[in-house]
């Protein structure tokens, strides 16, 4: 399953700990993502977890825990297979699990029967906090030094500079249009929000709560007098308004997408013209469409592989993490599953040559202008003590009323 | 039983037309999923632009989906065998007695499939992870898919017993049988067609159940409705989903066909819940 | 002894899938409801054992909740209707027109699409109704158009889905019309359609509610077909799903869930009055 919208839903557990972390906070030095949810994660104190010094003798086996699409074995095609170069380069046997929420993956991650995960934004310090997950002594991971420089060192993988991960991929959520029907080329989320009457009944939107930070993000850049900081922290007269601004959008909607087939029929077939998207879609459907980042910046995913604290291979897990982030394997990973590879040594081994400029995987600046998905809980994410902010379950009842 | 000729000539053509009409209605959306299967285009674009065997191949040769036909089949099995358990022995319990709770124990069977999938998984999830606190595993699936099972031998048998009355089994007593010698020689082979309908209605009800499962199965179980879920999802995937499924609708046939066999009246064999 | 303590023997026989059903299956509804009662933290979000009813207040203050159960409702009916009227001409002509040999295989025909997957059944009904799909093809010609992504795509979609479910039932109440009967009315001058109308309707109406529970309760519940052709609409079971599933509020979507366990509740003691249950 791509990132469906599960995935991206069930982000509420992570509240307490975020809410922990910014209670206490106090502010945190800038990093080069900073338009990333602005919770002060400065001062939050993981438990105390050791850190492996060394790479050992292999296990033997190790146990994953993925998302699907990122350890792929062959099972669901012969030919897509990265798993098993790593059991022979290795003498690991990769037993891998896929999950289908980030709460399902800490949930599974506190048994303590899996040794490394692909967690999201969203769970990654729920798992730091909670002691799951041991520091990554990325010294010993030969490809780290080739991980894009602006993924490292970030909140959502890191505490008080000591990694807790690799990068494994990211991706944002962009504009796409049919180049023959919208014209001139939209550059701002105003063609699907003040202008989308334009293509009324061809306008499509990401069917999931967490697209009201879509909405949050485009009423930021317009409307400043309702102060929006962080489209993941909205009091309730921010989330109202993002509510009304959704709620005339509706009338011009033609569906709702969550999954990747919809939304490529959809456009192939014309029933929508114009809408949220990711990469991969847009270059599944060709030439017809063309998939933007508008002006305001975007909504978008980051994920990282993690080890257990109570990891039973850990050797084999270093090795695996090493492997997944190995520009071999980050290349294949990436175009199978449609993301921005962390390691940009893979764009010189995809198959598309042109696959990383696609994903800027590079693009500094570009990746400079995602809000990476965060669940929204009471504590304002943006620093706010004096309000409160609204929480996902909020935000689920508010996306309830806006389909009506 | 059928060609009465009451009916007039006319209003029986017009039912003919109708039920041809239906049966197209039926049939045309799994002709394009038959079609699909060979559709160049994996979001199956229309009219296609051209067709392949691509997808067969890769079909043929993914071990997923093999894993999870193989996955379905078993859960189908174990929750079909316990369906047939519980389902006779509500049937025999309920087959000369009219006591009080008569009512009560048959609306409690149809319960489980008269209320919506998805409130039936909610509550075994609720169920399982929130009040006892056991994981989610094949045997939780197993458990909900044979609780709405149970209906369907449930009312083969009973219609069977029915049909039959207790003639029979009152002549093997009376000729000196005791129970159980009447149940294995008598009851028994009267029942078993019966039994063979409601297991086969059982299995298939099973087999294809997706909202119940999806609520009670642990992620790394996958029955092969969650692999086509999943893999609906998955780019590059959905043809092969097709393909899956269009074998399917050919299998189906050949366990459908055997129930009608075996089973007396034509009606009877598909007494579906 | 047990012959002559039926009660010995009905009780001994009853017990194992009374224990089942009334244990495993009432125990996860009452749980649920019990859950429903519930409610949960939004710090850690935790489910925390508080008694309250503010699921409940939630669910009937909020608008959107009754207008989402009222169109629920109406789509389950709509499609039973559907069903029912598509369903009852072909379960005559198979009951009392084909031949033996022609009702053998109208059976097959009918069941055999239950085995295609139910996803696979519904993504093919968003082919077919695409803006650029094998209807608007058809259609196109004569001026007219597919109904699009949307409810009425819904109700084709679920009436498509549980149309075998429909016939089943109706084709068995029909096979037990005895012919005598039909042969009585022609005898004392009805015609076909008086016969109809008079005898076999009356006849096969417990069969047809029978039917309609199915069509009716899996309606109810369904959440996937209208994701899939479903347009900007939703139905009570994404409500649940979106709570449970995504926002992992299980107390909401379990006082959610109480809505459709009511009315098929009601339903059932309805149909229980016309006599469906036996014919289930």
């Amino acid at each position: 399953m791509r990132k469906t919208r599960s995935k991206t839903l069930a982000a509420v557990a992570c509240a307490g700990v975020l809410a922990l972390a910014s209670a206490c906070g106090t502010s945190s030095g800038g990093s080069d993502g900073g338009t990333k949810a602005d919770a002060d994660q400065g001062g939050f104190t993981a438990p105390d977890v050791p850190m492996q010094e060394s790479i050992g003798d292999p296990e033997g086996q190790v146990n994953i825990l993925a998302w699907p699409g990122y350890a792929e074995d062959g099972s669901t095609d012969k030919s897509i297979d990265w798993v098993t170069p790593f059991e022979k380069e290795s003498g690991c046997q990769a037993n891998v699990k896929y999950f289908d929420t980030s709460d399902q993956a800490v949930q599974l991650m506190k048994t303590g029967e899996y040794d490394v995960v692909s967690a999201s934004g969203d769970a990654t310090l729920r798992l730091i906090a909670g002691g799951d997950v041991a520091p990554v002594n990325t010294d010993l991971l030969t490809n780290y030094a080739d991980i894009a420089p602006f993924l490292k060192d970030q909140k959502f993988n890191s505490v008080d500079g000591q990694m807790y991960g690799v990068p494994h991929g990211w991706g944002a959520n962009l504009l796409m249009y049919n180049k023959d029907v919208v014209k001139p080329a939209p550059t701002s989320w105003g063609a699907v929000f003040d202008d989308a009457s334009t293509y009324a009944g061809k306008v499509t939107a990401y069917d999931s709560p967490i697209y009201i930070a879509d909405a949050a993000l485009y009423l930021m850049a317009t409307q400043p007098d309702l102060g929006i900081e962080d489209p993941y922290a909205l009091d309730q007269d921010q989330l109202a308004a993002a509510v009304d601004l959704l709620k005339a959008q509706k009338g011009n909607v033609s569906e709702y997408w969550s999954n990747y087939l919809k939304e490529v029929a959809a456009f192939k077939s014309g029933d929508s013209v114009i809408g949220t998207t990711w990469q991969v879609i847009a270059s599944t459907i060709g030439d017809s469409v063309a998939a933007v980042l508008p002006e305001e910046g975007s909504t978008g995913w980051s994920d990282t592989w993690m080890i257990s604290s109570e990891a039973k291979n850990p050797n084999c897990g270093y090795l695996w993490m090493d492997y997944i982030t190995s520009p071999e394997a980050q290349a294949q990973v990436a175009e199978y599953f449609g993301e921005a590879p962390a390691n940009t040594k893979a764009c010189d081994l995809t198959t598309d040559t042109s696959f990383c400029d696609t994903y800027h995987a590079e693009d500094s600046d570009f990746a400079s202008q995602i809000h990476y998905w965060t669940t929204p809980i009471s504590q304002c994410l943006d620093g706010r003590t004096d309000t409160e902010c609204t929480d996902y379950g909020d935000w689920t009842t508010a996306w309830t009323e806006i389909k009506g | 039983m059928a060609q009465t000729k009451t009916l007039s000539r006319g209003l029986r053509g017009t039912l003919g037309a109708f039920t041809a009409v239906v049966l197209v209605f039926i049939y045309v959306p799994l002709l394009l999923v038959l079609l699909n299967s060979f559709n160049t285009d994996n979001t199956f674009g229309w009219p296609p632009p051209g067709l392949t065997l691509h997808w067969w191949k890769v079909a043929w040769e993914s071990q997923g989906a093999r894993d999870a036909l193989w996955t379905s089949v078993k859960v189908a099995c174990a929750a079909t065998v316990v369906a047939l358990l519980l389902g006779t022995l509500a049937a025999m319990a309920l087959r000369r007695t009219r006591f009080f709770g008569r009512n009560v124990v048959s609306l409690l069977i149809i319960l489980p499939i008269a209320l919506p999938g998805i409130v039936t998984g909610l509550a075994f999830q609720n169920e399982f992870s929130t009040i006892l606190g056991i994981g989610l595993s094949l045997w939780t699936v197993i458990i909900a898919h044979a609780t709405f099972c149970i209906v369907t031998v449930f009312n083969n048998v009973q219609a069977r017993f029915q049909r039959l009355g207790t003639s029979f089994e009152q002549a093997s007593m009376d000729l000196g049988a005791g129970r159980w010698t009447t149940y294995r020689l008598v009851t028994f082979p009267m029942l078993r067609s019966a039994l063979l309908a409601g297991a086969l209605l059982s299995f298939g009800l099973s087999f294809d159940e997706i909202v119940v499962t999806t609520f009670t199965a642990s992620p790394h179980d996958q029955t092969l409705p969650l692999w086509i879920l999943n893999n609906l999802f998955r780019p590059n995937q959905a043809p092969v989903v097709n393909v899956v499924a269009a074998v399917l609708v050919v299998l189906s046939a050949v366990p459908i066909y055997l129930a009608q066999r075996l089973s007396g009246s034509q009606a009877e064999a598909i007494n579906i819940p | 002894m047990l012959d002559r303590r039926p009660g010995l023997r009905v009780g001994l026989l009853l017990t194992p899938p009374m224990l089942w059903l009334g244990v495993a299956y009432l125990g996860a509804l009452a749980a649920l409801l019990v859950t429903s009662l519930w409610t949960q933290d939004d710090f850690t979000g935790n489910i925390e054992r508080i008694w309250t009813l503010d699921n409940f207040r939630q669910l009937f203050t909020v608008d959107v909740y009754r207008t989402i159960t009222l169109r629920t409702i109406g789509i389950a009916a709509l499609v039973t209707v559907v069903d029912a009227v598509l369903a009852f001409p072909i379960a005559l002509y198979m009951a009392k027109v084909a031949s033996p040999r022609t009702q053998r295989l109208l059976v097959i025909a009918v069941l055999t699409p239950l085995w295609a997957s139910y996803l696979v059944k519904a993504y093919a009904w968003r082919g077919m109704l695409s803006a650029d799909g094998p209807i608007a093809w058809i259609a196109n010609p004569f001026g007219l158009d597919t109904p699009g992504y949307g409810l009425p795509a819904v109700i084709i979609t679920l009436s498509y889905l549980w149309l075998p479910y429909m016939i089943l039932p109706v084709y068995a109440g029909l096979e037990r019309v005895p012919d005598s009967l039909l042969e009585a009315s022609s005898d004392l001058g009805g015609g076909s359609w008086t016969t109809i109308r008079r005898v076999v309707l009356p006849m096969a109406f417990p069969a047809l509610v029978a039917g309609s529970i199915f069509t009716f309760s899996l309606s109810l519940g369904d959440y996937i077909t209208v994701q899939i052709v479903g347009g900007t609409s939703q139905l009570l079971g994404n409500v649940v799903y979106d709570n449970q599933g995504a926002a992992n509020n299980l107390p909401f979507a379990a006082a959610v869930a109480t809505v459709p366990i009511v009315v098929m509740v009601v339903y059932l003691a309805l149909a229980r009055r016309v006599g469906a249950l036996e014919d289930l």
